[in-house]
């Protein structure tokens, strides 16, 4: 299933400095913009109301920020992502352009949406994460790699080191991140572990007992 | 050694190891919701793929459908669309759809309460408060829509297994401290993202004296201390919960079937790779007044001084100032409030309605504030109306809704407005959570919220309880 479009080896761009610990999916992305059935439209509303006013006029914002346009790398602090398991969240930073995120840690379910979508959620430690957005605060226009068969961030010349699960790293350096055939070519093992869970055989008292 | 629930149900439903080293885990039980699946079920057509196991999937509606009101269509075009969509899918997919019956709920609330959620299980669901029902000993967790294609077309996802960290909470609870208030009070100890890797299983006595519904409380809020799953042992309050609900086995199927449960119940010597512990006996009413649930006091407490906090803390708190615009180091008694908020999957059961409704009998709703209570499903609603409380709350001046996720998110019409600030028994205190960006939440239990919406401000709910009577 692995096709070359979908390894992620390595991840080159500018960066976007979005700081501040326990940044929550609603603020990444407010629940009214979940009111729909499809995620094509979600770039537009990635950090909504903290990017524009209640008159829909700009605010300070570092995705409003002219020096960070264009920026792919996202670069943050401690447990990104918690809260609500919406994958609407890593969707929306996805179509606004975001292909890879450094930061001191993440929440889980965050994080696995991110795999799940082939982007690589890098952890450093918070010494590093400071420095590497005072980089980029300091020079905008600085080129980022993140490089998962080295685990290092560079930028500019200095390089730090990151983890991050081998599981996830190996899915992404494959390009076996979506995992539904991968899953799906296990059919036969799927059925015998059917058959062998006890409660899969269980009957119910009414009305429950549709096989 | 041992092995804890989380080996024994984590070894049962191993299917395979997978090349990225993850184990590919067979999901017993899939809930799913109209907000998170419809791009899951399209990614299905648009791969020619079907529902592998569509009797191992249930359906339900619940954050998007209006409370004050659900005849159809909905106000709400989009809402009425994902209605419609979540409608068709079940239809096509034979998947057993609640959303338009009397058994219409909260997708966390419903589990339990159809008897759906069983010890022993895997369960999926994609939303975070999945770990709700870990309370009946299973093993929960929430994911998101990339999972729940996979979950669709497999009944499997992969995974990597957590460490379990034991949470024993020793003593008793105090009378007019819930549950509620040891989970906000344990994610304080061990912050908003302590549970990182981590399941945590509660046990200890405080932990065993609760009864089903407060368990479900405690599971619930799992998430907001980082840890995806959290979990209790199952035990006799477990199969008396359980005993004659609409999917559970009956009669001698009964029998065999708790036979099952014990034997999925962590062992006395089980292995944990960390313990921590607090005496439940010390705990008084807890909010979580910050833009975090963590950000929680006592009710006799004064909000922290950003100065005196740990320093990796401190950035939080100053955005939390920030937002809230209270002083630190004020009471947190008297805190004015503009709304009370009283249901979610958190505390939209009927011991919660009920404790509630204890508080507020006999007493008016605060002029300068807007009540109202969300049942966290029809059944509860249902139970409620029996039981008079629609009644006792109306009296009071609050508004009785029908069942929804609500004002928790407010991706309904249940929204703040402005600054104002909600006395809520949500889960979530995170900044425009509630439907304004600059709104405010505290989070507290129901009776706490039911007495700030009578005082309007935050008050100590122990003190308008009945004497001699606050036990829950």
């Amino acid at each position: 299933m692995a096709e070359s479009t979908s390894i992620r080896k390595l991840i080159t761009g500018r960066a976007i400095v979005v700081p501040g610990d326990d940044i929550d999916t609603d603020r990444i992305i407010p629940a009214r913009y979940l009111r729909l059935i499809t995620f094509e439209e979600l770039g537009k509303y990635a950090f909504f109301d903290e990017r524009f006013d209640d008159n829909g006029k700009p605010r300070k914002h570092p995705l409003n920020d002219p020096r960070f346009t264009g920026g792919s790398i996202m670069l943050v602090n401690r447990n990104f992502g918690c809260g609500s398991s919406r994958e609407h969240a890593p969707q929306s930073l996805m179509r606004m352009g975001i292909q890879a995120f450094v930061g001191e840690s993440f929440a889980e379910i965050f994080s696995g949406n991110c795999t799940a979508l082939g982007l690589p959620a890098a952890r450093v430690s918070h010494e590093d994460a400071v420095r590497l957005q005072s980089f980029v605060e300091a020079d905008p226009a600085l080129v980022i790699t993140v490089d998962l068969e080295s685990l290092t961030v560079s930028a500019g010349g200095r390089k730090v080191s990151f983890t991050m699960p081998d599981s996830d790293r190996k899915s992404l350096v494959s390009g076996t991140w979506d995992t539904t055939a991968m899953l799906l070519a296990n059919r036969d093992a799927i059925k015998a572990a059917a058959a062998r869970i006890p409660y899969l055989g269980f009957g119910a008292a009414s009305g429950g007992g549709r096989g | 050694m041992g092995k804890t629930l989380l080996d024994k149900v984590w070894d049962l439903h191993k299917v395979a190891t997978l090349p990225s080293g993850q184990d590919q885990l067979f999901i017993g039980l899939h809930l799913v919701h109209e907000v998170t699946s419809p791009q899951a079920f399209q990614a299905l057509t648009d791969r020619g793929l079907t529902v592998l196991f569509p009797q191992r999937t249930f359906a339900t509606v619940d954050h998007i459908i209006p409370t004050d009101g659900q005849r159809r269509p909905f106000a709400d075009e989009l809402a009425e669309q994902m209605m419609r969509a979540i409608e068709e899918n079940a239809r096509r997919h034979g998947i057993l759809f609640f959303g338009n019956t009397d058994d219409q709920g909260i997708v966390h609330i419903i589990g339990p309460e159809l008897g759906l959620t069983q010890p022993g299980m895997t369960i999926a669901c994609g939303d975070s408060h999945t770990s709700t029902h870990g309370a009946l000993g299973s093993l929960a967790f929430g994911v998101g829509t990339s999972q729940i294609r996979d979950i669709l077309a497999s009944q499997t996802l992969s995974l990597t297994r957590p460490k379990v960290r034991r949470i024993e909470v020793t003593g008793t609870l105090r009378p007019g401290v819930h549950a509620k208030d040891l989970i906000i009070r344990i994610i304080a100890d061990l912050g908003v993202n302590g549970g990182i890797g981590y399941a945590y299983e509660y046990g200890g006595p405080a932990v065993s004296a609760l009864p089903m519904e407060a368990r479900l409380t405690m599971c619930n809020m799992s998430i907001e201390g980082g840890a995806r799953a959290g979990y209790i042992n199952p035990d006799s309050v477990t199969f008396e919960y359980l005993k004659g609900r609409r999917f559970v086995p009956a009669g001698k199927d009964y029998e065999k079937a708790v036979q099952f449960w014990k034997g999925m119940a962590s062992d006395p010597d089980a292995d944990y790779a960390d313990t921590h512990t607090l005496d439940g006996s010390s705990l008084e009413p807890m909010i979580s007044w910050g833009i975090n649930p963590g950000q929680a006091i006592g009710v006799s407490g004064k909000l922290p001084r950003v100065s005196e906090a740990r320093p990796a803390d401190q950035e939080a708190l100053r955005k939390a100032y920030d937002h809230t615009g209270f002083t630190e180091g004020e009471p947190v008694q008297g805190l004015a409030v503009d709304v009370a908020f009283i249901g979610s999957c958190t505390n939209g059961r009927i011991s919660d309605l009920r404790e509630a409704a204890r508080v507020v009998k006999g007493r008016k709703v605060s002029s300068r504030v807007k009540a109202l209570v969300v049942p966290g499903s029809r059944a509860v609603l249902r139970q409620a109306t029996e039981e008079g409380l629609p009644e006792i709350f109306r009296e009071a001046g609050f508004e009785w809704r029908d069942a929804g996720c609500s004002m928790c998110l407010a991706m309904n019409p249940d929204k703040l407005t402005g600054r104002q600030v909600c006395a809520s028994s949500s889960n979530r205190n995170f900044i425009g959570r509630q439907g304004s960006p600059h709104g405010r939440t505290l989070l507290m239990s129901p009776a706490m919220a039911a007495a700030a919406a009578i005082a309007g401000e935050v008050v100590d709910a122990r003190h308008m309880l009945p004497a001699g009577n606050g036990r829950s």
